[in-house]
């Protein structure tokens, strides 16, 4: 790996963000909208419970870390988009970049993104909710690590798939990160989940981590079952998807569609 | 001729049923320009696509600088560009941005008093800091051609580099490349329609037809080797033979 490689491909998206609104909005508006949206439940949903502070606890945390994963996956996939609308691929892949590099550098992006927008959302939850954050304590780390992970296999498995299937794909970019919701157990115990869904969510991080957040903030004890487990699948999972992206870009050299991917 | 920088061998490239190109061999020496020549579907942008290592060859080999482009990625492509009319730079990113990419990517140094350079070469001082998607066709052409040399490489892989320039620029772009030639040995590989141009630049022609080498040599052997008047006939008369 070349770190001057990657670097200069992160400037390049830096580089976007200087005179970009709908690129800034990303970071500020849309999490921000996310967050007044789902207060204003909560605490539409607590009056009825006479348990705010619990109820906000789950819903506005389980928020902020959907929004680190979700966050995590677009900055890996929305830096692939950005090369094919640029056609810029022609550009990186004849030159000495490696398709690792190119893939370190989009998960540099990523983290990024997930940075900007969780303190956009942690201060915005602050202020407006008297909601801190930080009530999860020093388990937050290993939490949002594990999410970014998760964010980054369907990052790069969607991207993947956008490589090999060309602009059809695009949608994917979206789109596909909802597809993992209902399995992510983000606002509900997975024990409310049909016994064969439970099943799906059970191989799935994501719901790992969701499950050890609502342990912790009700039991306070050490959410370590839960966090090996989706440690443990997140660096199964990411392994496997790396392979499939080096696979999928040699398939495309091969059949002669990297530099039409977009066309 | 000087010693080869880029060896083709029985390069070959099968999509499916149909054959892109079809066991070409040639070499290009140092400083030397080779002319890539035939009608729309010969094989030539696929040829140009293996070599930059975009495509994988179905089969045969290149080699540059005495290393086989499979498994010295890397090493030669730190040592090739291209440019090509048909590719454009990041639209959002201004022309200095964009330069800065490239050099970065190449690990250039001196890279502010390189793109000065180029800059001033290519005579893009005016439009230096302008947003690339508010270049013109011409100026989008000469940004690519400058990051093609921002990085000094020893090959040069050009597509039509003058196609949508003005006498005036394609002249001057011409002086530069032959210039880069003479002073850093420069070896090109140069593809255009525009015959004269050919003729000019070239110090050999291979003429390619559904993918393989149909006449090889001077732009004089060749307008010889098929008795007509010149290049531009010797062209419709292959081309038109399909």
């Amino acid at each position: 790996m070349a770190y001057h490689r990657i670097a200069a491909l992160v400037i390049r998206h830096l580089y976007l963000y200087r005179r970009s609104l709908p690129r800034v909005m990303e970071i500020i508006y849309w999490p921000f909208l996310d967050l007044v949206v789902w207060g204003f439940i909560t605490v539409y949903l607590a009056t009825f419970q006479g348990q705010m502070p619990a109820v906000v606890t789950f819903l506005l945390g389980a928020l902020i870390l959907w929004d680190v994963l979700f966050r995590s996956q677009q900055g890996i996939t929305i830096s692939f988009l950005e090369e094919i609308w640029a056609r810029n691929l022609m550009n990186l892949f004849a030159s000495p970049l490696t398709p690792s590099e190119f893939l370190a550098a989009t998960m540099v992006m990523s983290l990024f993104k997930v940075t900007a927008v969780s303190m956009v959302m942690s201060v915005c939850a602050w202020i407006f909710y008297g909601y801190n954050v930080f009530i999860i304590g020093l388990w937050l780390m290993p939490f949002i690590v594990n999410l970014v992970l998760t964010g980054w296999i369907i990052g790069v498995f969607t991207t993947s798939l956008i490589m090999r299937f060309g602009q059809e794909a695009e949608v994917l970019a979206w789109s596909m990160v909802f597809l993992f919701q209902p399995i992510s157990c983000v606002f509900y115990p997975m024990e409310v989940l049909p016994s064969w869904l439970r099943a799906v969510a059970s191989i799935n991080p994501a719901a790992h981590v969701f499950e050890g957040m609502r342990g912790l903030l009700a039991t306070h004890a050490a959410p370590l079952s839960s966090l090996s487990l989706a440690s443990g699948l997140n660096l199964v999972y990411l392994g496997a998807v790396i392979l499939w992206f080096h696979h999928t870009f040699s398939v495309c050299k091969d059949r002669g569609s990297l530099v039409r991917v977009g066309e | 001729m000087s010693p080869s920088v880029v060896e083709v061998r029985n390069l070959t490239k099968r999509f499916g049923a149909f054959t892109a190109v079809d066991g070409i061999s040639f070499d290009i020496g140092r400083g030397e320009i080779l002319g890539l020549l035939g009608p729309n579907g010969a094989g030539k942008t696929t040829t140009f696509q293996m070599m930059l290592g975009l495509v994988t060859p179905s089969s045969g080999s290149i080699r540059m600088f005495g290393l086989d482009l499979q498994t010295n990625r890397e090493a030669i492509l730190q040592q090739v560009n291209f440019s090509s009319t048909y590719i454009s730079l990041p639209y959002s990113l201004t022309v200095e941005e964009n330069l800065s990419v490239v050099a970065r990517l190449y690990g250039m140094s001196n890279m502010a008093g390189r793109i000065d350079d180029m800059v001033k070469k290519l005579e893009m001082g005016e439009w230096r800091t302008k947003l690339t998607r508010k270049l013109s066709s011409g100026q989008m052409t000469r940004l690519t051609l400058a990051k093609a040399l921002l990085t000094e490489p020893k090959v040069l892989f050009l597509d039509e580099p003058t196609a949508s320039l003005d006498p005036d620029i394609a002249h001057k772009i011409r002086a530069i490349l032959l210039e880069e030639r003479q002073a850093t040995g420069l070896s090109i590989l140069y593809t255009s329609h525009n015959m004269r141009e050919m003729e000019e630049m070239s110090d050999r022609i291979i003429f390619l037809q559904r993918g393989k080498i149909v006449a090889e040599g001077t732009a004089k052997d060749i307008v010889a080797r098929f008795g007509q008047a010149d290049l531009e006939e010797v062209f419709l008369k292959l081309a038109r033979e399909q």
